[in-house]
């Protein structure tokens, strides 16, 4: 294992992307994101790599659009606000069906919002980012290791199912401070025969594009994109489940969400109430399955959330509302207290015993 | 200790300046001296020298900070009051500098004040944990680049190094030919290695001029 290091969730994103073989990053600058671009600023130059400033986040994803369609590895990275700027190009490397990875440490919002830690944007995220019919991989790390590490594994996923993986955290995974240890990743090498790279008049040219001129080809690309979607959300899924044996109220939670709701699930696990804790890993593709088997015995859930309540919605489709979704939230930069979620799961079990 | 009528503490950003700095000011405030501590970070809005503004005011000291440190206004801006720690001698200062060179030039402004009074130490908080200042040769690197921004030359290191909360005694050991080199690189004294006050007992005459440590504060994640 490799010698710890103390790093900024930030940080851990930009050093995982470089291990991973990204040289090509390209970003503006927005708090609370701005130390993967400070990070990149001061590691790429050393190590051959580009670290662009773009002139605006709607430049920035096109560069990276633009590298990805040589088969290059490349990221952009910004927070809320600035994720609206680039859902364009989100759009069109969907329709291009280009590998990369975007990075959304969010904001509280709507609009500018504010700077304080936030997770409203994960309707945008989930439900594809962008006009059209398309998605994007959502991995929704809950500790700057997983920063790193759901960072090298987004750039895996990308390359396998040429699309965008999004690394959704919130302002407080970006800014945290915690021992980290960093692998070079082990190398997994992918077919990109479709990537324009110069053809030196040995092969028939590549073509990148998202426009289609016949609408019969238009819809066969959504059908065959929507087939790897459906193998995605077969094979992909990532959660994590914690004291759901015997559970009879399951918090579901991600990011600093599950953080705090795991001290409240302790807390009241030593009152003696049964209570565990669902937290998807992969926002998109949603752990559907567990929460539909976990719907069995569990009598209610509890969606905590920074959010007015955005999740909360693919739970109740997931247990098909068979059993009610309550919601524990704090929204605009607020971030829910173990004390504020212990008081719902002992309101929940009060309810229970009568 | 002695202490200088004004003390700077600088670095690369997430080497521990803040808590060193409220720590520092506590224990200066405990040793009888009126004190004010102003965080002049212009850069992070997140974890502040104000997330300590109860410890702070229960030990007595006055803590000069923007208005806007950890609020939704992302502008970086200082407040008029920082003039009274250059112009009111009658109280110590402790300066908290924001983050590598972009955090230092917000110092600039005060430097031809302290500089002139010459009263100052300011020193460099420096942890080999941290991704981007592994070797006392980057270490280097941040402190030379904090120097020309903020205009005030560095007179002392703290070393600070550690894992967060998995540091253990030996972790903070093997720091110590770091910072030791560190010091030949600069021709600057290691002033102390600060520790947290729980690793205190393990370490106490193994290393010279242990600083120790109470963390500022818990965190509902943790």
């Amino acid at each position: 294992m490799a010698e710890k290091v103390l790093m900024k969730g930030n940080e851990a994103i930009a050093e995982a992307a470089i291990l991973a073989g990204c040289r090509h990053y390209f970003g503006y600058p927005i708090t609370p994101q701005t130390e993967v671009a400070a990070y990149m600023a001061k590691r790429m130059p050393k190590i051959g790599g580009t670290f662009l400033q773009a002139e605006s986040e709607v430049a920035a994803i096109n560069m990276v659009m633009g590298v990805a369609a040589t088969g290059k590895r490349t990221m952009t990275s910004s927070s809320s606000p600035g994720i609206s700027l680039k859902s364009e190009g989100l759009s069109y490397i969907a329709g291009c069906d280009l590998p990369t990875l975007v990075v959304n440490v969010e904001r509280g919002g709507p609009g500018l919002g504010g700077i304080q830690p936030s997770q409203s944007d994960y309707f945008q995220a989930t439900r594809g980012g962008g006009h059209g019919d398309f998605h994007m991989i959502v991995l929704a790390p809950a500790s700057v290791q997983e920063m790193a590490d759901l960072t090298i594994h987004g750039f895996d996923l990308a390359d396998k199912y040429r699309m965008t993986s999004m690394i959704l955290a919130d302002g407080t995974m970006g800014q945290m401070m915690e021992p980290v240890s960093l692998e070079a990743p082990e190398v997994h090498t992918y077919d990109k025969s479709w990537a324009v790279t110069g053809t030196n008049c040995e092969r028939e040219h590549n073509i990148v594009n998202s426009l289609y001129l016949v609408p019969e080809a238009l819809e066969k690309t959504n059908f065959e994109r929507y087939e790897r979607y459906r193998m995605i959300e077969e094979n992909e899924v990532m959660y994590e489940e914690f004291m759901m044996d015997d559970a009879e109220i399951c918090i579901a939670a991600f990011g600093v969400a599950a953080r705090v709701s795991k001290n409240a699930v302790l807390a009241a696990r030593a009152e003696g109430i049964k209570v565990g804790m669902i937290r998807p890993i992969t926002l998109w593709p949603f752990p559907k399955a567990v929460f539909a088997k976990a719907a069995e015995h569990v009598h209610t859930f509890i969606s905590v959330e920074l959010s007015m309540g955005q999740m909360i919605e693919d739970v109740q489709l997931a247990t098909k509302c068979t059993r009610p979704v309550l919601l524990c939230n704090r929204a605009g930069g607020m971030i829910p207290s173990p004390e504020e979620v212990l008081a719902k799961i002992k309101e929940v079990a009060g309810g229970m015993s009568k | 200790m002695e202490y200088k009528r004004i003390t700077l503490f600088a670095g690369h950003y997430g080497s521990g300046k803040t808590n060193i700095a409220v720590n520092y000011a506590i224990e200066m405030r405990k040793a009888g001296r009126p004190v004010r501590i102003a965080d002049l970070d212009i850069v992070n809005p997140y974890f502040r020298t104000k997330d300590s503004a109860d410890r702070l005011a229960e030990a007595g000291i006055e803590l000069i900070s923007s208005a806007y440190a950890n609020s939704n206004v992302d502008i970086p801006a200082l407040p008029a009051q920082m003039y009274a720690l250059t112009d009111d001698k009658s109280f110590h200062a402790v300066m908290d500098i924001g983050g590598d060179d972009r955090g230092a030039l917000a110092l600039g402004r005060y430097a031809p004040a302290i500089l002139a009074e010459g009263d100052f130490e300011m020193l460099f908080v420096a942890n080999m944990y941290r991704p981007l200042t592994r070797t006392p040769a980057e270490a280097l690197e941040v402190m030379r680049e904090v120097e020309d921004a903020g205009g005030i030359p560095f007179t002392a290191i703290v070393n600070n190094s550690n894992i967060g909360a998995e540091t253990k005694p030996e972790d903070i050991l093997a720091s110590v030919s770091y910072a030791e080199e560190l010091s030949r690189l600069s021709g600057l004294p290691v002033k102390m290695t600060a520790v947290r006050e729980d690793l205190m007992d393990a370490l106490s005459g193994k290393i010279e001029n242990l600083f120790p440590l109470t963390l500022q504060k818990k965190y509902a994640w943790n």
